[in-house]
């Protein structure tokens, strides 16, 4: 098998501005091959959209300290200067936001935007990058491109202005796709239609996509691999198939039972997952998840934070009593 | 929502297709028209400003000549419809031209104060951390002076004359134009389309260019307007000190200067440039509320 396209090793991010540090990722290590969605999945603040802005050095540079190592595509992101940084960021790397009118500059029309950021990237001309936008619109589906990309923002719909966030992160016909929540500030029949956009979009051009989100919904929509993270850790990774069908870390059992889905009894209690995450400036000693978890034993509360355990099936989960999450030894656990 | 929905399954269809979308200034300037208020003002603004700039042409006589025996004249005298000043000038003549010189020193200090300001506003706002509070701080150290005062005692110190009342005027408005341009900048820093930009490879310097200006000059833009009412009466003040323009030029802060011992023989002459500064500046202030709320249309 070649080199995975992106490769975190080790990645750790505390964020050092306030009184305390605050350790917002502690060790992630994934890899993503060529052409492959990998969902981040987890809470606020487990530290899924700190890991994505790692990739491109998004975190404040001043105010946090990052190790391990990151690589895309040959590059090694940690080691980048300000000269290269700049070409990575959009041509190699791009990123769509959560809320596209938040994330989309209010004075410029969305074509002298998509325009703008061609021509920072590639030497075109004018008439050449504008027909490149229009190409963009027409790919993400805008209706009448033409006009909408005279278009300011605010007066584009919700959806319409996702996927126009959509094209201007694709201008530069970027390898890598972070997408940071895209579908949160959709209203719900919006949302599959972003999805399933971007689902295409990843098969027509090869793109590898993280996403992040806290909808599970949503990441199997799109992902083929999914990554759990909880307090800063990846907890369980998997496939898409696999974690729905057999979730085998507790979090991850918690996290599903907590869906409402479609086979609920009316007026049924959703299962919760009871207390709430910990305060990453003061990490528990042992597993983060030990006090939430209902198969917590004492070796979980001791000193070590688990190692990541490899399953059959190429999928991996930190948990010391891996084994009792086993479909033999707790049922199907997901429905 | 409604046309993204209509995105996948429709194809076009030319009435729910999307309006023609208009410039952004074009709406600006749309929604600016609607208002009525602030087009009366802009109408006197633009009247006055006609007056000052064609005052050779328009003013009846000479404002710097008069005669000893017409001083004083009441409003409605013959050959003089505004009547005269203690030295026997047309008051028309030299409201007319006064305006040139009014409207000189409530503008200028104010364009110089709105780049200078900006630019140090922006410069804190951006930098962010230890420079802003160097910058700010700094900023602050003037803004603590009640701005009559601070005209008066820069103009003081620096000596009586046109040139001198400009530059403290000017010093006088970079302050708080910086202060607005630091509030809006900081704010701006952490929004998410910043961030995008960042994340799409623009430089520092691009992002401040285009981003930054772009966003933050209307605001300014809109409340540097409404300094040029303030800035005309400090201009006045200062002119009423001997400090500004120095007689015989007419000046209405002057003239209402040197009116004022005749208030008692010609209250209504007398009142005049007062009367001229109000409209002035009252127009600039109802001008700039109606262009605020004319731009505020995002989000």
């Amino acid at each position: 098998m070649t080199d995975p396209y992106v490769r975190i090793r080790d990645l750790g991010v505390t964020f050092t501005g306030g009184a305390k540090p605050v350790r917002a990722v502690g060790g992630v290590s994934l890899d993503i091959r060529e052409g492959e969605a990998v969902a981040l999945i987890g809470e606020s603040g487990s530290g899924k959209s700190v890991t994505m802005r790692a990739i491109m050095r998004l975190n404040p540079e001043k105010r946090s300290r990052i190790e391990g190592s990151i690589h895309v595509g040959g590059h090694d992101v940690m080691k980048l200067g300000a000269r290269r940084l700049a070409r990575f960021r959009g041509a190699e790397v791009a990123m769509i936001f959560q809320e596209p009118l938040l994330a989309l500059d209010p004075v410029y029309t969305l074509g002298a935007q998509i325009t703008e950021s061609i021509r920072r990237h590639e030497p075109v001309s004018r008439a050449e990058a504008r027909a490149r936008a229009l190409q963009l619109f027409e790919r993400v589906r805008i209706p009448s491109p033409e006009r909408r990309l005279d278009s300011y923002p605010h007066e584009m719909s919700g959806g319409m202005r996702q996927r126009a966030m959509i094209a201007l992160a694709l201008a530069c016909r970027p390898k890598l796709l972070l997408a940071d929540e895209p579908t949160t500030a959709l209203d719900a029949t919006v949302q599959i239609q972003v999805l399933l956009l971007l689902r295409e979009l990843q098969r027509d051009l090869g793109l590898s996509i993280i996403f992040v989100t806290h909808d599970i919904g949503a990441a199997v929509e799109v992902a083929d691999r999914i990554a759990v993270m909880y307090a800063g850790r990846i907890v369980e990774e998997a496939s898409a198939r696999d974690l729905m069908r057999a979730p085998r870390h507790p979090y991850t059992i918690g996290l599903l039972k907590s869906r409402a889905h479609g086979a609920m009894v009316k007026g049924a209690r959703l299962d919760t997952i009871p207390g709430a995450p910990p305060d990453l400036a003061n990490l528990p000693a042992g597993c983060a998840f030990a006090p939430r978890c209902f198969l917590a034993a004492d070796s979980c509360r001791r000193d070590d934070p688990p190692p990541l355990v490899a399953l059959d099936g190429g999928r991996t989960a930190r948990c010391l009593r891996v084994e009792h999450t086993h479909p033999d030894a707790i049922g199907t656990p997901a429905h | 929502m409604v046309d993204a929905t209509q995105t996948a399954t429709a194809p076009l269809d030319p009435v729910a297709a999307p309006v023609r979308s208009e410039g952004y200034w074009r709406s600006v300037w749309r929604r600016l028209r609607r208002d009525k208020v602030a087009m009366t003002a802009g109408g006197v603004l633009l009247f006055i400003l006609s007056l000052a700039v064609f005052a050779p042409w328009i003013a009846p006589q000479d404002p710097l000549h008069g005669t000893m025996l017409m001083r004083l004249r009441p409003i409605g005298t013959e050959g003089h419809i505004l009547g005269t000043d203690e030295l026997g000038r047309d008051m028309l003549s030299r409201l007319i031209w006064g305006g040139r010189l009014s409207l000189l020193m409530g503008v200028t200090p104010v364009i110089f104060a709105f780049f200078i300001g900006s630019a140090i506003g922006i410069t804190a706002g951006y930098a962010g951390g230890i420079v802003n509070t160097l910058i700010m701080r700094t900023v602050d150290v003037f803004y603590a002076f009640p701005s009559v005062l601070l005209a008066v005692a820069l103009s003081g110190a620096l000596g009586a004359g046109l040139g001198n009342a400009l530059l403290s005027l000017t010093v006088v408005f970079i302050p708080p134009i910086a202060r607005v341009a630091e509030s809006v900048t900081t704010r701006l820093r952490s929004s998410d389309f910043i961030e995008a930009a960042r994340a799409s490879g623009a430089s520092a310097l691009t992002i401040v260019r285009v981003h930054v200006l772009g966003n933050v000059l209307g605001p300014i833009f809109v409340y540097a307007t409404s300094l040029i009412a303030v800035s005309m009466i400090l201009a006045s003040g200062l002119s009423f000190l001997g400090l500004g323009v120095r007689p015989p030029n007419p000046e209405w802060g002057l003239m209402l200067n040197t009116l004022r011992t005749a208030i008692y023989v010609q209250p209504w002459v007398a009142a005049l440039p007062g009367m001229m500064i109000f409209a002035v500046s009252i127009s600039f202030n109802l001008l700039s509320d109606g262009l605020r709320s004319a731009m505020e249309v995002r989000a």
